[in-house]
């Protein structure tokens, strides 16, 4: 997509703001059918129907949803920092939105095919921390503070985990693009990285008991980074009254809501990229091409965030001690053990 | 509210940090205070050093209505809401003391209704009770499944005395009306559906390897304190005293069927945690049932409302009846002075009683603790402030 567009306007600027503009109209698509999603599988998972007035079977409620929204009055606290509480929203929703520069929506399309992909969407998605520090600390309310503070303390620890996770794909694929790793997990689903990408057999057998560990880790610790039930302890409703986002209405709270599910898309996508094969197709041969890589692609994300919805609708929440311990005496842990384990099987 | 009765923050002057204590106000609009309880917290951190009550946001002179503007009769509505989750139970607490009061025996028909009625209301407040406290834990799901069988309750009560939450269904010495000719069936094909959602909800949320971390530690209430602040109910029985009233201070016919009462035993923690008050209910719903089922095979024929008295004026007197409500012993302590006006009513209310030891379980644990023993204490502001 790159070539043709340059070959159309020649001057690369252009370009690059064009690349820019595919993963935003993605996330503003994607966001309205996951706001359906989550009501929809919510309620049927709890004898329920959810909406069923707007259009059929409640399809328009998101967009009305959103109406509703761009209505509302914006207020800002008399007591709130009025630049770092205008500007926070804008923060965290551009660190997400950043980061999808560098995901590998097809074998054809990817906004910028860096060689350290998935080392830059590590580091920019730390972004979105900062901006629910400062909306936190702008509020000026003290539940917002804490829940602002319980982000910071969670989303820390578990960028550890996250990262072992991230390094030992890493290592068994030779690439931090992710463009790359896609590719290289081409040629059907023997090839995913779960089972132990393209290793030989021998080796294989080894990998892939370490690969799911690794697995697990990653999916844990994302579910911990977009702040979701189990680990929804910064915005936890019944304790902190929705966290850092408590004073907020209108365009900014709905800022807030799409980089909170722009950046569950993110995960999830990181998660299908590095374990489950990005936009290959899960048959040799079959079903390939642009097209039909962007479907898999997309599906795949879409399944670990309806995975994610399924849990966040089963379990309760963790209290803030018990999530450190979590993240610091389990996760890691094994995070490493399997990272070393990993390496040694490369070494042999 | 400038009412502040903690004394300011303490101020500990570390090594090169300075940190201080903050005060944190909770509530009366906050979403796991069941209601408008404000609670004012001194934390250090996310640890609770203090924790102050706030009632009162509730009171609406409920003893002074009873003494001024009605009968007997009429004072059944007003205890309604008291405890507008477990109407029922409160004037089953009621036409109890106010029947000792007029020495009415009332007919068996009508103590067989009743306590059908104050059993299916004991289900029903719990299953508010353990739904709402999944809330409190995170878990939104549970709380839709008690309400959906908690609904099949309501419904019962509708088709017997029109009314959804609050009946007027008791009276002195009989019941407004007699339960319709499909009751009986509906309220065994009830009891039939509603064990196995027990099963369901334990396997969904007691036994979930998260809710027991959360609860299992928190909120420990030794024995020795329960007794001490008078707490009853599940409170009580949580903490493995076992302690009921229907048993131990028998009242109407609950001696003649055949239940256990369940308390807490420790099982994934100390006794006496939040996890043993939440399966303390759990269990509590299951004897309900049984007792439900025992009492509808028994249930006689008879008309319910002849011993209704015509003019309700006790000779002077007083007398005090307890019963065991959803949350604990309730009481009435009812003086008469020989007019149709009662002369005092006082009511003795469990929440308000079990909600006293917060401070002395909530201090020293995280904020998401108190939220869970808030949530465990189970109380409805209308009882605690009356």
């Amino acid at each position: 997509m790159e070539q043709y567009l340059t070959s159309l306007f020649g001057d690369p600027l252009w370009v690059q703001i064009l690349m820019g503009v595919p993963p935003l109209v993605f996330i503003l698509v994607y966001t309205l059918i996951v706001l359906y999603l989550e009501m929809k599988v919510a309620a049927h998972m709890q004898d329920r129907v959810a909406y069923m007035r707007t259009g059929w079977h409640g399809t328009l409620q998101p967009f009305a949803d959103m109406l509703k929204l761009l209505q509302k009055e914006d207020t800002i606290p008399a007591a709130a920092d009025k630049l770092l509480f205008i500007i926070a929203p804008y923060v965290t929703f551009s660190g997400t939105y950043a980061a999808f520069a560098a995901l590998p929506f097809g074998s054809s399309f990817v906004g910028s095919n860096i060689n350290i992909g998935i080392f830059y969407i590590v580091a920019i998605s730390s972004l979105v921390v900062v901006g629910l520090l400062m909306a936190g600390w702008a509020s000026n309310n003290k539940w917002s503070l804490f829940g602002a503070l319980r982000s910071a303390a969670q989303i820390v620890s578990y960028e550890i985990p996250s990262a072992f996770a991230i390094l030992g794909v890493v290592m068994v694929a030779g690439t931090m693009s992710l463009q790359e790793l896609s590719a290289a997990q081409t040629g059907g689903i023997t090839h995913w990285m779960i089972l132990g990408g393209t290793l030989p057999l021998t080796k294989k057998l080894i990998a892939i008991p370490l690969m799911i560990v690794l697995f697990l880790v990653y999916y844990v610790s994302s579910m911990a980074e977009v702040n979701r039930t189990p680990f929804d302890i910064p915005e936890a409703e019944s304790e902190l009254v929705q966290g850092y986002n408590t004073e907020y209405s209108g365009m900014k709270f709905a800022i807030f809501y799409l980089a909170e599910y722009a950046n569950l898309f993110l995960v999830s996508a990181i998660a299908t990229v590095l374990f489950f094969g990005g936009w290959a197709s899960p048959f040799a041969s079959l079903m390939t091409g642009p097209w039909w890589s962007a479907f898999w692609f997309v599906t795949k994300g879409m399944l670990f965030v309806f995975l994610n919805i399924w849990l966040r609708w089963t379990l309760p929440r963790l209290r803030v001690d018990q999530l450190m311990y979590m993240s610091w005496k389990v996760l890691t842990p094994f995070a490493f053990a399997c990272v070393l384990g990993l390496g040694l099987l490369l070494v042999w | 509210m400038t009412d502040t009765i903690i004394a300011p923050p303490k101020t500990s002057t570390g090594k090169s940090l300075r940190t201080e204590e903050m005060i944190l106000n909770m509530g009366p609009q906050h979403p796991s205070t069941h209601g408008v309880l404000r609670l004012e917290l001194v934390v250090d951190g996310e640890i609770v050093v203090e924790v102050v009550p706030h009632i009162g946001y509730l009171h609406r002179c409920f003893e002074k209505h009873c003494e001024h503007m009605t009968n007997y009769q009429q004072v059944i509505p007003y205890v309604d809401r008291l405890d507008y989750v477990c109407a029922m139970n409160n004037e089953f607490a009621y036409v109890v003391a106010a029947e000792r009061l007029l020495k009415i025996q009332v007919p068996e028909r009508v103590e067989y209704i009743r306590v059908i009625m104050a059993e299916l209301q004991r289900i029903a407040s719990h299953l508010i009770a353990v739904g709402t406290y999944g809330i409190d834990i995170g878990a939104f799901t549970p709380f839709l499944y008690c309400f959906r069988d908690r609904e099949k309750i309501l419904d019962l009560f509708e088709m017997t005395c029109g009314a959804r939450l609050l009946y007027n269904y008791m009276w002195i010495g009989g019941l407004s009306h007699d339960i319709p000719t499909d009751f009986v069936p509906r309220a065994k094909e009830f009891c039939s559906y509603f064990k196995a959602q027990i099963r369901d909800f334990n396997n969904l949320l007691t036994f979930n390897e998260i809710f027991v971390k959360r609860t299992a530690h928190a909120g420990i209430l030794p024995p020795e304190v329960a007794v001490n602040y008078a707490c009853s109910g599940p409170m009580l029985r949580g903490s493995g005293v076992s302690w009921d009233l229907r048993r131990d201070d028998p009242y109407s016919i609950y001696n003649r069927f055949e239940w256990d009462v369940p308390v807490g035993k420790g099982e994934r923690g100390p006794v006496g945690s939040c996890w043993d008050r939440h399966i303390v209910r759990m269990r509590e719903m299951e004897q309900s049932v049984r007792i439900i089922e025992q009492a509808l095979a028994q249930i006689p024929e008879g008309d319910v409302q002849s011993a209704i008295p015509k003019r309700i004026r006790p000779n002077p007197g007083e007398v005090y009846a307890r019963t065991e409500t959803p949350r604990g012993e309730l009481g009435f302590y009812i003086v008469s002075d020989g007019t149709a006006t009662p002369y005092r009513i006082k009511a003795r209310s469990p929440g308000f009683v079990n909600l006293s030891v917060i401070n002395e379980i909530a201090r020293g644990g995280m904020i998401a603790d108190l939220v869970a023993i808030i949530g465990s204490i189970d109380i409805v502001l209308g009882e605690v402030d009356r």
